[in-house]
């Protein structure tokens, strides 16, 4: 069974995490232009690397941030929002 | 001993010709350069040869033929989708597929079985009723039947799925259909040979060359190659070659996993899927029962299996055929599924002038083997879109104009 390191709880498996995708930077909705916005709504970076992504730990509803290396699937680093490892 | 297999014995020469011509060098410049040795890839060189006379064509694989995702899926064939778009397309496809192993004289063992998905909620049977109706009005058979039609073609079914999700109906597609995935890719590939066109195997793209916002040139793991018109169709390794060009694209990784079980008598005709209980099964020719599931719940780039997968699936499988429980699995694997946010492919042109992709094939690619190959060497050559793939452009999503092929997604993915 694979483990994730919730910042909250511990590891636990990861079945009990849902991943919510890369973090990314919304443009302004009132001041981009609707590229823009199409390239943020639908647009997302495939290829394989080290990404930050929010994930969310289900029985307890923890939201946090994880940094992945997406080929080998494995997580390097998992923290809260503000900052707090587990 | 037979005496064919006596002049392989005495003969000096290899008697027969090989399948595929081995070339040692690539040339320096090629009208086309199509990446990705696999189904899609080989069907358009071969239309491109076939259907147009262009044969000055490469294809470049970073492995070997069909080793991709041509030959890791769970090769059913099927029309019975949901968009006016998609349905057309998948019809055009089922078409070529009935005619392929006359056309390369190669045994694809394309079996029409007949596929049921299989509904155990109201809500699904509303949907398979939308779908039906949709496949009617483009003439394909394509109908809603109750529990006991399924019976009939699987007697060997628990109706009640154990109890918790008992089958209310299902979507019932007589032409769904099996082929034996690797001879696509072989037949597509011979096809494409005798026709002069190059296929190089080992053969990794490094970089594509572009100039004044046009493509030049492709770098390879064994040279340089100058073309004007590059055809990417990839599948799960799209983003690293878009990701060459700067090029954004949806497309996001999912590992989809699959499953053979031990050889069997022949007992389960139909093809059955069922997207509550998440699991497509068939039984091959082979008597091996091919199944599998949804995809991976992230993205990762790379084709590991679980043990997770196994479980889940076998533990679903149990509940439509108990007696199963002594059936051994003997082998698993996955593909890299390059998932588009509506389900629908992406082919045609992009923003690079001579750069085409035939990708976003997520769960639904060896299916659409023969028209994508077809389409997409409609398009190289007139540089402009198959009007079959016009609802799949890239720009759709620049447009807000999604073709919302979701729902015809027989499993909840």
């Amino acid at each position: 069974m694979k483990l994730m390191t919730c910042p909250v709880n511990g590891a636990r498996p990861v079945s009990e995490f849902v991943c919510w995708g890369e973090r990314r930077a919304m443009p302004d909705p009132a001041a981009c232009t609707d590229a823009q916005w199409a390239d943020y709504v639908f647009n997302r970076n495939g290829a394989p690397g080290t990404k930050t992504e929010w994930w969310c730990h289900t029985p307890s509803n923890t939201w946090f941030l994880a940094q992945r290396d997406t080929e080998a699937d494995r997580v390097l680093r998992t923290w809260l929002h503000n900052g707090d490892e587990a | 001993m037979p005496l064919r297999l006596l002049k392989f014995a005495v003969s000096k020469k290899h008697p027969e010709p090989r399948m595929f011509t081995a070339h040692t060098k690539l040339k320096a410049s090629y009208d086309v350069v199509i990446i990705g040795g696999g189904g899609h890839g080989l069907a358009a060189a071969y239309y491109l040869a076939r259907d147009h006379g262009i044969t000055n064509v490469c294809v470049l694989e970073k492995g070997y033929i069909g080793g991709g995702n041509t030959g890791r899926n769970t090769t059913i064939i099927r029309s019975n989708y949901l968009t006016p778009e998609g349905v057309q397309f998948y019809d055009a496809s089922v078409k070529l597929w009935q005619d392929l192993s006359t056309e390369f004289d190669l045994n694809l063992f394309f079996s029409t079985r007949g596929h049921y998905t299989l509904a155990h909620t109201d809500s699904a049977m509303r949907t398979m009723r939308w779908r039906a109706e949709v496949n009617k009005h483009y003439g394909i058979e394509s109908e809603v039947v109750g529990p006991e039609h399924v019976k009939r073609a699987s007697p060997q079914i628990d109706l009640a799925c154990g109890g918790h999700a008992p089958i209310l109906g299902a979507l019932f597609h007589a032409p769904g259909a099996v082929a034996r995935h690797d001879a696509v890719a072989w037949g597509y590939g011979r096809g494409a040979d005798q026709r002069g066109v190059e296929i190089h195997q080992q053969t990794a793209v490094k970089g594509i060359e572009t100039k004044g916002g046009k493509v030049t040139g492709v770098h390879t793991s064994r040279g340089f190659i100058a073309t004007n018109k590059v055809l990417c169709a990839v599948a799960g390794s799209t983003p690293r070659i878009t990701e060459m060009l700067d090029l954004r694209t949806p497309i996001q990784i999912h590992p989809l996993q699959a499953m053979v079980s031990e050889p069997m008598k022949p007992w389960l005709d139909p093809i059955l899927v069922s997207g509550s209980l998440h699991i497509y099964v068939s039984q091959s020719a082979r008597g091996e029962l091919v199944m599998g599931a949804s995809l991976d719940p992230y993205e990762v780039q790379s084709t590991r299996s679980t043990l997770d997968f196994v479980e889940g699936l076998s533990a679903h499988l149990l509940d439509m055929f108990p007696f199963l429980s002594h059936a051994k699995v003997v082998r698993q694997w996955a593909g890299m599924a390059d998932m588009t946010p509506d389900f629908a492919p992406i082919m045609g042109k992009t923003p690079v002038e001579g750069f085409y992709l035939d990708a976003g094939w997520g769960t639904w690619g060896f299916k659409a083997t023969p028209v994508s190959g077809k389409t997409m060497a409609h398009t190289v050559v007139h540089d402009a879109p198959h009007p079959l793939i016009t609802g799949f452009s890239l720009e759709r999503f620049g447009r807000y104009e999604l073709t919302g092929e979701k729902g015809a997604a027989s499993v909840g993915h």
